[in-house]
């Protein structure tokens, strides 16, 4: 079982629920805007607590409410590639994409560098500045990082959001490459119908909660 | 150039030297502080006027409550001779301390408005990458706070130079020991015939502050902090 995930949740008066049990190497999380994907996301990787529920991904129980389990997002290794990029400012993309690489013992690690710069096109960017780059090089720099800091998953939070139309295609093979070549587990969060066809039939659609 | 006697010189030094000490002691104390108001709490708004209390407060009373609790009859005081043989009062150390607590509040003003500009949302992309929170302290938070610590530096230091009262209730105005800038132009007043001195060591401290305040307005420049300024 790659996802066994049950998360219930209430922010304000607002309820935000999400279920999947699924073998599938790549999910889909879709809904309308503000239906909570995001807050999902960010319980799965520790960020955010849900009230009750259950978070297993590839065999490793990362958050039970029934049996108190609760792990600090850094043991959850979750590789998460945020809506808004993140990246650190304050570090050029070389140092980035190595940021959290640092933090974890290589017999964790399962992609090098080298592998990353390649596969994500990043060579010519290593000097550069995060907030000098394009939307398109930010996700890819971001993708990059959260390759190598030795994830045992993805999240992908709308990764073709904040990219130009003509580098759409570009991300979303990248998306493509990692599921086929490096077999770990993908959630992938949208609300592009057409987008998620392409990557999986298992698709999670959240509903607004009934007024 | 203005020539100085030694006697200025050893003023202006000392100046310095308390200066540097004050915020050399205070830094830490001002960082943990402000750290602490950046955050939600339970006693908050109460520790926060705690802090400022400093910037408000008579100066005067500043230094008579540090010689109620650090003086010789004081139960601080009391214990620092009797545990470490320490006495601040009319001492180098007691200035540094009554500068560091003049400069604590503008420190803290200046470091929590910088923590607080760090998104925490960074420090959240830290910590799914594999930090702890300390390092994502160290790795995050520090770094991108580092023009306010600069900032708060810089306006501590200013303001220590500049303490007139709690100094000379708490630490009295001891030539080569507690007497700064300002108090031995005060002294300096009190005497006929120090006009030119007390020229001078005027001059020396309007171009110290003034060269304290640009360094921090370059500094921060420097360092990328576009909503951060002391100027």
């Amino acid at each position: 079982m790659s996802f066994d995930i049950d998360i219930r949740h209430r922010i304000g008066s607002t309820a935000i629920a999400a279920t999947c049990r699924s073998h599938d190497r790549l999910i889909a999380l879709s809904g309308p805007s503000g239906v909570g994907k995001t807050t999902v996301l960010n319980c799965i990787a520790g960020l955010q607590k849900p009230e009750q529920g259950r978070i297993v991904i590839a065999g490793l129980t990362l958050f039970d409410s029934d049996s108190g389990i609760d792990l600090a997002p850094e043991k959850r290794r979750c590789g998460y590639v945020f809506q808004d990029n993140r990246l650190f400012l304050h570090r050029r993309v070389g140092a980035n994409l190595v940021f959290g690489e640092a933090l974890h013992p290589p017999q964790d690690r399962w992609i090098t560098r080298d592998a990353v710069i390649e596969l994500l096109g990043l060579a010519h960017l290593l000097e550069r500045w995060p907030a000098n780059l394009s939307g398109g090089e930010m996700k890819r720099v971001a993708i990059g990082r959260a390759l190598l800091s030795a994830p045992r998953f993805l999240l992908l939070d709308e990764p073709l959001a904040s990219v130009d139309q003509t580098r759409r295609e570009e991300i979303l093979t990248v998306v493509q490459r990692i599921r086929d070549d490096l077999a770990i587990p993908i959630i992938y969060v949208s609300h592009e119908a057409a987008e998620l066809a392409r990557l999986t039939s298992t698709i999670i659609t959240m509903e607004p909660p009934a007024r | 150039m203005i020539a100085l006697s030694a006697a200025e010189w050893e003023v202006i030094l000392l100046s310095v030297q308390v200066s540097l000490t004050a915020i050399g002691l205070c830094l830490p104390l001002a960082y943990l502080l402000a750290w602490l108001l950046a955050r939600r709490f339970a006693g908050r708004l109460l520790l926060d006027a705690v802090v400022h209390l400093p910037l408000v407060l008579p100066p005067v009373v500043t230094g008579w409550l540090l010689l109620i609790m650090l003086g010789p009859q004081g139960f601080a005081g009391a214990w620092l001779k009797e545990t470490f043989g320490i006495t601040l009062v009319f001492r180098f150390a007691g200035a540094a301390l009554a500068a560091a607590v003049m400069a604590l509040p503008l420190m803290v003003r200046a470091i929590r408005i910088s923590i607080e500009n760090v998104d925490r949302r960074l420090v959240g992309a830290a910590r799914t990458l594999g930090c702890g929170p300390w390092r994502a302290f160290a790795t995050i938070t520090l770094p991108l706070s580092l023009p306010g610590i600069l900032a708060g530096a810089v306006l501590g230091f200013a303001r220590s130079l500049g303490e007139f009262g709690a100094t000379i209730t708490f630490a009295s105005s001891i030539p080569g020991e507690t007497r700064t800038l300002p108090l031995a132009i005060y002294s300096g007043l009190q005497v006929p015939g120090m006009e030119g001195a007390v020229a001078r060591l005027a001059v020396i401290s309007v171009l110290l502050s003034l060269a304290a305040l640009l360094a921090s307005e370059v500094l921060i420049r420097r360092s990328g902090a576009r909503n951060l300024h002391v100027l």
